[in-house]
């Protein structure tokens, strides 16, 4: 009977190819279902992802009630809830399918109020840089918009196969989305001396390293870097721009840290706008797609799914095969509608809104002071973030540890964070996901708590390293 | 594309371009929102514009979309929704107390209890119990594990899921996939997309779009000479046809798979949609189950469900699951694998779908308000069912099969020669033909029967029930007299 059902060898062979997940937030809920019997901590805190809400940080008010409004319409007259709240969600309401958030979209790339003003925000945001709205798509999440993208670009097998020059480390979801779309990961190193950044010699080696086995069609750029919080310069991406026009690679940048750039003195250029400043050769012909989400900074609503692409010089007979079918959800293209265009000074929501600048100096002086911790541990080595929700601290493991990996056939980095994880009941990330794949271990922690839990938390990790 | 160097600058066509894309991508057609969708929204713009035409509105009957056409969302859901999204709306007592011990045992399974939190890939735990919960109730008791329920962003996220799984193989030995003609084309898209094989096997339009065996065996035995079938994809209640399939013929399928060794995939979106007398709707699980171990424990099966269609229509939301059946384990182990790459489903939508699972209890105080509106809802849409074919089945040269579930009509056409060539003569698809003219002379936007299948030399279009019952007695009043003019046009 069991010779019936269908076997291992008749699933996709790409999908078997997908490398497996180190899945350490699995053994987290496992080791959570055993608090209080077998563990000594309270429980378990995980900061392996980007996932603001999970932290604790809370959601924006004004979104959120603009949102409850759109959701139960019956809400347009409660007075409770401020004016220009219940204005806003009359105007989302009149834009979508019937009043209703529950219809598709009206394109299956969005509403086109939406893609409107997200070109708008863009030129506003480039300095003037003009952005068309159809040049917009909405996705579900720039992780969906993306697979929708690649899944444009691949072809081939083997030699053919079209290869995308990764950055090591790059955002740990970005690996197994490669190895799902058939696409080559070709990795260009960082460089960690000098703050994760990226070098123009080493993108040179990588991509001459590449053409031996596959065909190197884009390359992916983290701007800020997920998850090293590097802030490329104007001078760093032209160099980039102009590298990839010589050797015809398309552009794509994962913009979506962008509104959380904390670092003193550095500021988020887009690939856009350095690509339009560089003559119309450059400006007119540069492939490029930018991509940004709702689930970052201090929106933070990862679990919406929501995000867009902007696509610049992509063939219009290829562009017309991106969209999403049915269509992308609707409530967060409204959220993402309020947070480009948020409440103006005469609005009531005005004050509660502008608290979000408090979380800026928050996620600062975290950021600084989880720094100084790290670095002042033993074996560990830190550079400084400038943007984005993690610290990607090198960790020197003693060599009884990486002898015990591999008798155990599991990555050391990996062996690292399920002995703090069993230990200690923290749950950060390994580097290998982040597709470090050379003998300098990582794990990728987010610092994005509240004050009081940061303490807490780096007081045990400390003594977990000294101890481990 | 050669680069040339040229001060220091490459000029070059596009690295991306039709020819250089994946050739699987440039294949893939989707009919609902094809070329005639577009220039409804042409005309739509001109209209606003002040540009004059025959009509003041266009009606979208082209796609399933039942709150676009008026349909009002289930009041609980939206509550619940609304709490969820801003709890401090809990302190509100104008809303019911059991909208709010959903809202807040939903916060609690999220994390940092709030939507805006991923959820793990699978789905957020309690709901996907609620879901086993739903399921056993619905099939009289027959179990059903929440491991093997995945939460997805609408059930066509699930079926392309596993539909990506399944196929494999090249040449000779590459997947073939069953599915009906006419069909919902989301499956012939993604069979494009995936390079699989697509095995089409007919509906039999003579006798109300009914499954035949043989058929299904004739299609298969055909396919075998070029490819390697492993996958029957059905559709019941029937998308674009309604057919409401009977449980006898539910059983023969489930035979039929069982000898032929196929994976079974059951799109089960439309099953509260059942309007006509005598039918009822009968979940391949419970069929599959009643049948005995012989089957219920060999049968590989994925049945799928949504929050877009029913009494909800809330098709924004991207609402859905899939429930699996007798995977390998190892297959499965792959299947989680698959799942994880796209990080979670929209958790509104995973928190709908726990409410729809998981409705007012007769003693809850929502209860008697729910009822009435989703009774008036699926009565509303029997009595549209009822209309349509009524009314079509009066115009000469239009015959209507009845809706027995779901939320469309196909009727069939005849078309008059002239007609058919003259559209050969404009490069269309006659029914593309039909349906573009109908459009632009009477604003009714309807997808032609060739964006879903049909049989050679037959025409159709898909219409949908939607639109509020006044109007959709003037669609069907327009269409008919259209259907007159065109015949007389090119008689």
């Amino acid at each position: 009977e069991a010779g019936e059902m269908s076997t291992v060898q008749e699933v996709n062979s790409r999908v078997r190819g997908i490398r497996a997940p180190v899945n350490l937030q699995g053994l987290a809920a496992c080791i959570s279902e055993q608090i209080g019997v077998k563990k000594p901590f309270k429980s378990v805190i995980d900061v392996s992802s980007g996932d603001p809400h999970k932290a604790g940080m809370p959601p924006i008010s004004f979104i959120r009630q603009v949102m409850a409004v759109c959701l139960y319409p019956e809400l347009l007259k409660e007075k409770s809830l401020p004016l220009d709240v219940r204005q806003r969600a009359q105007k989302l309401l009149d834009m979508c399918s019937g009043g209703s958030v529950g219809s598709y979209s009206t394109t299956s790339i969005g509403l086109p109020e939406v893609q409107k003003s997200i070109s708008e925000f863009i030129t506003r945001r480039d300095g003037g840089v003009l952005s068309h709205p159809e040049d917009i798509i909405l996705t579900i999440g720039s992780q969906k918009g993306l697979s929708v993208f690649l899944n444009l670009l691949t072809s081939g097998e083997g030699k053919t196969q079209t290869g995308v020059l990764t950055p090591m480390p790059c955002p740990h979801t970005l690996p197994m989305l490669l190895d799902m779309t058939g696409l080559a990961l070709v990795p260009y190193r960082l460089f960690e001396e000098q703050g994760w950044a990226v070098n123009l010699d080493e993108l040179h080696r990588a991509l001459e390293a590449g053409r031996v086995h596959c065909e190197p069609k884009a390359i992916y750029i983290s701007n800020p870097g997920n998850p090293t919080g590097y802030v490329q310069d104007r001078e760093t991406i032209e160099k980039v721009i102009r590298f990839a026009a010589t050797n015809c690679l398309i552009i794509l940048a994962e913009e979506v840290h962008q509104g959380s750039v904390y670092g003193q003195d550095k500021e988020f250029i887009s690939y856009k706008k350095v690509l339009s400043e560089m003559g119309k050769t450059y400006a007119e012909t540069m492939e490029l797609v930018s991509f940004h989400s709702i689930s970052t900074a201090y929106i933070g609503e990862c679990g919406l799914r929501g995000g867009y692409m902007e696509v610049v010089n992509i063939d219009p007979a290829v562009k017309k095969c991106l969209n999403f079918t049915p269509s992308a959800p609707v409530l967060p293209q409204l959220a993402l509608e309020l947070s480009l265009n948020p409440p103006r000074p005469e609005d009531s929501s005005y004050n509660s809104y502008t608290q979000i600048h408090h979380i800026e100096d928050t996620l600062s002086q975290n950021a600084k002071r989880a720094l100084e911790f790290l670095n002042r541990v033993e074996g560990m080595s830190c550079q400084p973030s400038m943007a984005g929700p993690f610290l990607y601290p090198r960790v020197h493991l003693p060599p009884h540890m990486v002898e015990e990996a591999k008798r155990l056939g599991v990555k050391a980095d990996v062996l690292y964070c399920q002995r703090l994880l069993e230990e200690e009941g923290i749950c950060v990330g390994a580097g290998c996901e982040n597709g470090q794949e050379d003998k300098n271990y990582h794990i990728r922690h987010r610092y994005l708590l509240i004050n009081n839990k940061i303490n807490q938390f780096h007081r045990s990790f400390c003594e977990a390293m000294l101890t481990g | 594309l050669k680069s040339q160097r040229l001060n220091g600058i490459s000029h070059r066509g596009r690295v991306l371009t039709l020819d250089s894309m994946n050739p699987n991508v440039k294949r893939v057609e989707y009919a609902v929102r094809g070329p005639i969708v577009q220039r409804a929204v042409q005309i739509e713009k001109e209209l606003k514009e002040g540009v004059k035409k025959p009509f003041t509105e266009v009606i979208k009957a082209n796609i399933g979309d039942a709150h676009a056409m008026g349909q009002k969302p289930i009041t609980f859901f939206r509550q619940v929704l609304a709490l969820c999204s801003y709890p401090a709306l809990l302190e509100d007592s104008k809303f019911p107390e059991d909208a709010k011990k959903r809202a807040q045992r939903i916060l609690e399974a999220c994390g940092g209890h709030s939507i805006g939190a991923y959820s793990t890939s699978q789905g957020i735990e309690c709901i996907r119990q609620d879901v086993a919960r739903y399921i056993e109730k619905r099939d009289g008791g027959i179990p059903s594990n929440p491991d093997n329920i995945y939460l997805s962003t609408g059930a066509s996220d699930a079926i392309v899921t596993i539909l990506k799984l399944l196929v494999c193989g090249e040449g000779r030995d590459r997947t073939g996939v069953m599915i009906s003609i006419p069909q919902y084309p989301l499956y012939s898209a993604a069979l494009a997309d995936l390079g699989a094989v697509q095995i089409n096997y007919y509906l039999d339009e003579d006798n109300c779009w009914s499954l035949n065996i043989t058929e299904l065996r004739r299609a298969l035995n055909a396919a075998r000479e070029h490819c390697n079938p492993r996958v029957l994809c059905i559709i019941n209640p029937g998308n674009p046809t309604g057919q409401v399939q009977s449980r006898q013929c539910i059983e023969d399928v489930i035979r039929f798979a069982k000898e032929e060794h196929l994976f079974l995939m059951a799109d089960e979106v439309y099953q509260d949609n059942v309007y006509a007398e005598g039918c009822q709707f009968h979940s391949f699980k419970k069929v599959l189950f009643e049948m005995g171990p012989e089957y219920s424990n060999t049968v590989e099966m994925a049945s799928f469900h949504s929050t877009s269609k029913c009494y909800m229509g809330e098709c924004g939301f991207r609402g859905g699951y899939m429930e699996v059946i007798n995977l390998d384990p190892e297959v499965k182990a792959q299947l989680i694998k698959l799942v994880s790459v796209r990080l979670c489903p929209p958790v509104p939508g995973q928190a709908l779908l726990d409410l729809v699972v998981n409705p007012p209890q007769p003693d809850e105080p929502s209860y008697a308000t729910f009822m009435k509106e989703r009774t008036a809802v699926l009565s509303t849409l029997a009595e549209k069912a009822r209309l349509t074919e009524q009314i079509f089945n009066t115009v000469p040269g239009i015959t209507c099969n009845p809706v027995q579930g779901a939320m469309y009509t196909f009727p069939g056409i005849t078309l008059p020669q002239k007609a058919i060539d003259k559209a050969k003569e404009l490069g269309l698809v006659p029914d593309m033909f039909y349906c573009m003219r109908l459009l632009e002379e009477d604003g009714i936007c309807l997808v032609p029967g060739s964006g879903f299948g049909q049989r050679e030399g037959t025409y159709h279009f898909r219409m949908t029930i939607l639109p509020p019952t006044d109007k959709l007695k003037v669609v069907l009043q327009k269409i008919r007299e259209f259907h007159l003019r065109f015949t007389q046009e090119f008689s």
